[in-house]
């Protein structure tokens, strides 16, 4: 797949109990860009996330990966390309070692052996968990967890990396790292979060949600810079933006 | 008994006592798990009031633990932890069978005392076989092997799921007790009705779960089947270390070895 790109157009999706998560969600992400998807809790993020990769099938409009759309048939092809980070590092970690499970995507890709231990090590590598390697995944602080789950991920090469808030629950040094690392991929990225200073430094491009919809689809720095809005979608100016709290120094209000 | 929470600190310490590195630890899980089976068959099969014959086993669980540099007093305290059961099984057969047996000392033995001593050891000599046999080859190499060795692949993934989960479920147990502790202040709220609530939410958590861990799984292109890559190989070593054992067992369960020594010694001083 060359084209590495997202295109959503019009999506509605209602669970079965009624609420309606997404009314008419629209976006193009290009190859290469990365984008973060923030919004207040229960704006449709997750939802969202869960359609990029045909866990939920659109009621109304369409999700198209690389030029796929997605539908039954094609899942495989698109689980393929889609990397998907979930929330909880321990849903991800199913397998009694890290070793095992960051082999876990490349052996159902049906490569060989060699392939298998050469695509393992080096996403370990990437991530800086290769020390690691042998242990249980109970046996990981929470930072490394993220870590490696990142790496499961790249061990299938994805074209699209898709995240559900990478740095929840993380200790400052920890998520420091985890921007850097983040930073450093040039994957196309989506990231779903609330940590706007993520968004700040790692995504040049921000989506905001809310109820469902779009509110405003622009560059991050100028969303942010938007007190209106980041105020309507129940959202803050990111920390960094604030200016300093004890010298006052930086601030805009 | 022991909390949840001792209990799982446990698990982990047994489990991190099969990621050492010795001879014991590097023989092929399958020779493990086969040498332990035909143990637990040679100690099963005793007649019920055997006791004497039944003590050089003890040599096979003993020797592997110190070759394996596994802590006796961890194992020794693992074993009483679960005696109660086999002293519940027990415990009434010296009241129910009062046939004198033998005699020591002047002083008759029953049947039922016979047979008792013969259950708690038939059950230690058992689970301490177990307990080395996890602490040297641990929990997903004796699932591999049996998968290895004809178990089906679906009951193999069950079980090493299970045992990945029990942490999470047990830490989420514990997260959810100590919740309710702080707010019934060892009074109320600690009834039968509140904890079967805590069960049934608990039950629904762990359902939520399972659908995302699904989720991650197919989302990496899982197909029904769990590859594991970990090559296994049986080698000369291994064969001998189930030979060599299976034929100690035999020996020890066809002859009665204290008696022949002690034969042999009374021979030697008359």
């Amino acid at each position: 797949m060359s084209h590495h790109t997202i295109d959503v157009s019009d999506l509605r999706f209602e669970y079965p109990d009624g609420t309606r998560a997404l009314d008419g969600v629209s976006f193009n992400i290009t190859h290469g860009e990365s984008v973060a998807l923030v919004g207040p809790n229960g704006a449709g993020k997750s939802t969202l996330l869960m359609h990029l990769n045909g866990f939920l099938t659109p009621r109304e409009g369409s999700v198209d990966i690389g030029g796929v759309v997605v539908t039954k048939s094609t899942l495989k092809t698109v689980r393929r390309s889609v990397g998907m980070v979930f929330q909880d590092p321990d849903d991800q970690l199913f397998m009694p070692s890290v070793y095992e499970d960051v082999a876990f995507g490349p052996m159902n890709l049906g490569l060989s052996e060699t392939e298998v231990e050469a695509r393992v090590t080096s996403a370990l590598e990437r991530v800086g968990a290769l020390q690691l390697r042998e242990r249980p995944p109970y046996r990981l602080s929470g930072g490394e967890k993220r870590a490696v789950a990142i790496a499961t991920v790249l061990a299938m090469t994805p074209s699209v990396l898709v995240m559900d808030e990478p740095s929840s629950n993380l200790d400052p040094r920890a998520r420091r790292r985890l921007i850097e690392l983040l930073a450093s991929f040039e994957h196309t990225k989506i990231i779903a979060t609330h940590d706007l200073d993520l968004a700040l430094e790692v995504c040049d491009r921000t989506i905001v949600m809310s109820d469902g919809t779009v509110a405003a689809d622009g560059p991050t720095v100028q969303i942010f810079e938007n007190a209106e809005l980041l105020d309507a979608c129940g959202l803050e100016k990111p920390l960094s933006l604030q200016g300093c709290p004890v010298c006052g120094s930086g601030r805009i209000r | 008994m022991p909390s949840l929470e001792e209990g799982l600190y446990d698990l982990g310490r047994l489990d991190q006592l099969a990621y050492a590195d010795t001879p014991v630890h590097a023989i092929d899980p399958r020779a493990k798990v086969l040498t332990t089976i035909v143990f637990l068959v040679c100690v099963v099969s005793f007649s019920k009031y055997e006791v004497l014959s039944m003590l050089p086993f003890a040599i096979y669980p003993l020797f592997l633990a110190a070759d394996a540099d596994l802590p006796f007093g961890f194992l020794g305290r693992k074993l009483l932890a679960v005696a109660p059961f086999a002293v519940v099984i027990g415990m009434f057969n010296p009241l129910l069978d009062r046939d004198i047996v033998a005699q020591i000392a002047g002083i008759g033995i029953s049947g039922g005392w016979v047979s008792f001593i013969s259950i708690l050891l038939r059950f230690a000599l058992t689970t301490m076989a177990a307990l080395v046999l996890i602490a040297t080859t641990s929990f997903t190499g004796i699932c591999m092997a049996l998968e290895k060795l004809g178990m089906p692949d679906v009951l193999a993934t069950q079980l090493l799921l299970l045992y990945r989960y029990i942490f999470v479920l047990g830490e989420e147990t514990m997260r959810m007790a100590r919740a309710r502790a702080l707010r019934s202040f060892g009074e109320r709220g600690m009834g039968w009705r509140i904890y079967s609530q805590m069960l049934g939410s608990l039950l629904l958590r762990t359902y939520a779960r399972a659908e995302r861990i699904y989720q991650a799984m197919l989302s990496r292109g899982f197909d029904g089947t769990i590859r594991v890559l970990r090559a296994l190989d049986f080698r000369l070593k291994d064969a001998l270390f189930v030979s060599g054992w299976s034929a100690v067992f035999i020996l020890m369960r066809v002859y009665n070895v204290p008696l022949l020594l002690g034969d042999l010694v009374t021979g030697l001083i008359s």
